[in-house]
């Protein structure tokens, strides 16, 4: 998106800069700038020897409806939840007027892509899962987080945990989606509404999961999934969560829950993974081939389950035999 | 919750008008009557010049709206971002003088402390969620706009999936200048659904001049005339959202 270089140019402070509230008088000491969005620029700050994360913007509403989200976050999830935790909302008074800010947390580490290229793909699926959890919750509570990209998880630790540094599309399920990034959005892609439904977050999570094959990204040459399933299968990694991510994709899922499991299922299935080393080489000239693997992958899930209920029974019987026996044995001695 | 609607115009263009009555005047003129002018600016790789510049953020200023200079890759998001802005500004315009009306002076959002500006923010979210919304779109098809036709109708379509999102009303209107005999074309009436422009949208030919002026003037007309046409048909006074700030 164009940054409007006014809006700039006004939230700029300088590093060694003291802001003062207005109105709870809280003393920040600005120590250098961490980023800036459409709404306004984010700066590490020192307070009482605290490093936290402080934003500041000319326009009000947006800090307002931010600082909004961000107290519904609290109140459900208490610490250690997907946003940053909300430490102050103020104003800053200033010669070219008031300008309004809140401070929160400071979430540090790499960014998702950055971290999952450093630390190997054996993370992906680990960090991907914690996000549906967390998405999880913060559906459970009304909440649609909208504007879920790469750029916006940071991956904090050790232990590394996933956390999200920008709720500025956090929206009330139901509405309309405020913000959003057209590669992750699944209404450029022609594959749904703007409403904000859980599906909407998880269209967004499997995008994520096909940049993260594709650090570049892609543009969209033609609307719907076509494009987007080829580009799944062009990527060898991707390969083994192609159910989940095009189930996700086409809005099969209305829970981060379902998903989640799902992913799970994809990773405990070892013959799934026989699957994807075939398709690897199949890919290239066949592409049907491909198609069938996939179609034949819930199957092979289905009998992996039906051979658990029956060594269930096995071990129902077992134990059955040994009690019967015991007891048995009991009444014979107890009639000598 | 108010039944008010709001209503706005959107000016796409890529340069100075040279042609009619002073379009920043036509602005300022709108504004007087309730309805807000946002105007974006899409360039092609140069800046647009000086001139075009100063025309841009006047029209907006004096039409108490927003604008936007934007690459023409960059359109889509832009779109619907000015829109929810301005749509933002006048729906705060409202509640504004609403709370003077409660707290009296002159007080402001500006002027609550922090803790109670979140429940009021929480109306403008529901009223900007559920208000009725008017958008009449006027595109310029001056000679330059030409290979930037297919990236709005994008954008436009775009915008009309953003909007169709939110539980009020939306209805739009698509005027094209130059038109083929006049100054201003009109080229979609007024409808809910924007996706009908898609046929036409790719045919047009465009012309040498930008009568941005005249263009405004006719935008105005048309809200006029659907105003009339709504009093005739169900005889209830509607209220307006006026413009404020």
């Amino acid at each position: 998106m164009m940054m409007n270089h006014t809006l700039k140019s006004q939230c700029k402070v300088n590093p060694g800069t003291r802001i003062t509230g207005k109105w709870h008088s809280n003393k920040y000491m600005i120590m250098k700038e961490l980023g800036f969005g459409a709404n306004g620029v984010v700066y590490l700050a020192r307070h009482n020897d605290r490093q936290v994360a402080l934003k500041i913007s000319d326009n009000g509403m947006t800090i307002t409806s931010e600082v909004n989200v961000l107290k519904s976050f609290a109140k459900v999830q208490g610490s250690g939840s997907l946003g940053p935790s909300l430490l102050d909302v103020d104003d800053w008074q200033t010669s070219r007027g008031p300008l309004s800010f809140y401070v929160m947390e400071y979430i540090h580490g790499p960014d998702l892509l950055s971290f999952l290229q450093q630390k190997g793909k054996a993370w992906m699926p680990v960090l991907f899962l914690q996000l549906l959890n967390d998405l999880a919750r913060l559906h459970e509570n009304g909440w649609v987080f909208g504007d879920l990209k790469p750029e916006n998880l940071i991956i904090s630790g050790p232990p590394p945990k996933i956390r999200c540094i920008d709720v500025g599309g956090t929206t009330i399920q139901g509405r309309a989606i405020k913000e959003f990034t057209e590669f992750y959005d699944r209404g450029y892609w022609g594959l749904g509404s703007r409403k904000a439904e859980a599906s909407y977050d998880l269209f967004a999570v499997a995008m994520i999961m096909i940049n993260s094959a594709y650090p570049k990204r892609f543009n969209k040459t033609t609307s719907g999934i076509a494009q987007l399933k080829e580009a799944i299968r062009a990527r060898p990694e991707l390969q083994q969560y192609e159910s989940v991510i095009i189930k996700a994709l086409q809005g099969y899922y209305s829970s981060a829950g379902q998903m989640r499991s799902d992913l799970l299922d994809c990773m405990s299935d070892d013959k799934g993974a026989v699957h994807t080393k075939g398709n690897t080489t199949g890919t290239k000239t066949n592409s049907k081939k491909v198609q069938n693997a996939h179609q034949s992958q819930p199957l092979t899930r289905q009998r992996y389950r039906k051979s658990k209920k029956k060594r269930g029974w096995m071990e129902f019987f077992t134990i059955a035999l040994v009690v019967a026996f015991l007891y048995a044995l009991y009444i014979f001695l107890k009639l000598q | 919750m108010y039944t008010g609607k709001i209503r706005q115009i959107l000016l796409i263009t890529d340069g100075c008008s040279n042609q009619g009555e002073d379009p920043i005047a036509m602005a300022a003129l709108a504004k007087e009557q309730g309805i807000t002018v946002n105007v974006i600016g899409v360039m092609e790789h140069d800046v647009i010049d000086e001139k075009g510049m100063t025309e841009i953020e006047g029209i907006a200023l004096s039409g108490g709206g927003v604008s936007q200079i934007v690459y023409a890759k960059q359109l889509s998001q832009t779109v619907q971002m000015v829109t929810r802005k301005a749509m933002n500004q006048t729906i705060q315009g409202v509640v504004n003088r609403e709370l003077q009306q409660i707290l009296g002076r002159s007080q402001t959002m500006e002027d609550l402390p922090p803790e109670k500006r979140g429940e009021v923010m929480e109306v403008v979210d529901e009223l900007g969620e559920t208000v009725d919304l008017e958008v009449l779109i006027l595109v310029d098809t001056s000679a330059s706009m030409k290979h930037k036709l297919e990236t709005v109708k994008e954008a436009l379509l775009d915008l009309s999936l953003s909007l169709t999102a939110r539980t009020g009303n939306n209805h739009f209107s698509v005027f094209v200048f130059p038109g083929k005999k006049n100054n201003v074309e009109k080229l979609l009436d007024w409808t809910p659904k924007l996706q009908s422009l898609t046929s036409i949208f790719s045919q047009l030919s465009t012309g040498g001049i930008t009568p941005t002026g005249p263009a405004l003037r006719a935008a105005l007309t048309s809200f006029e005339e659907k105003r009339s046409l709504r009093s005739l048909l169900s005889n209830d006074d509607e209220s307006y959202f006026e413009e404020s700030v």
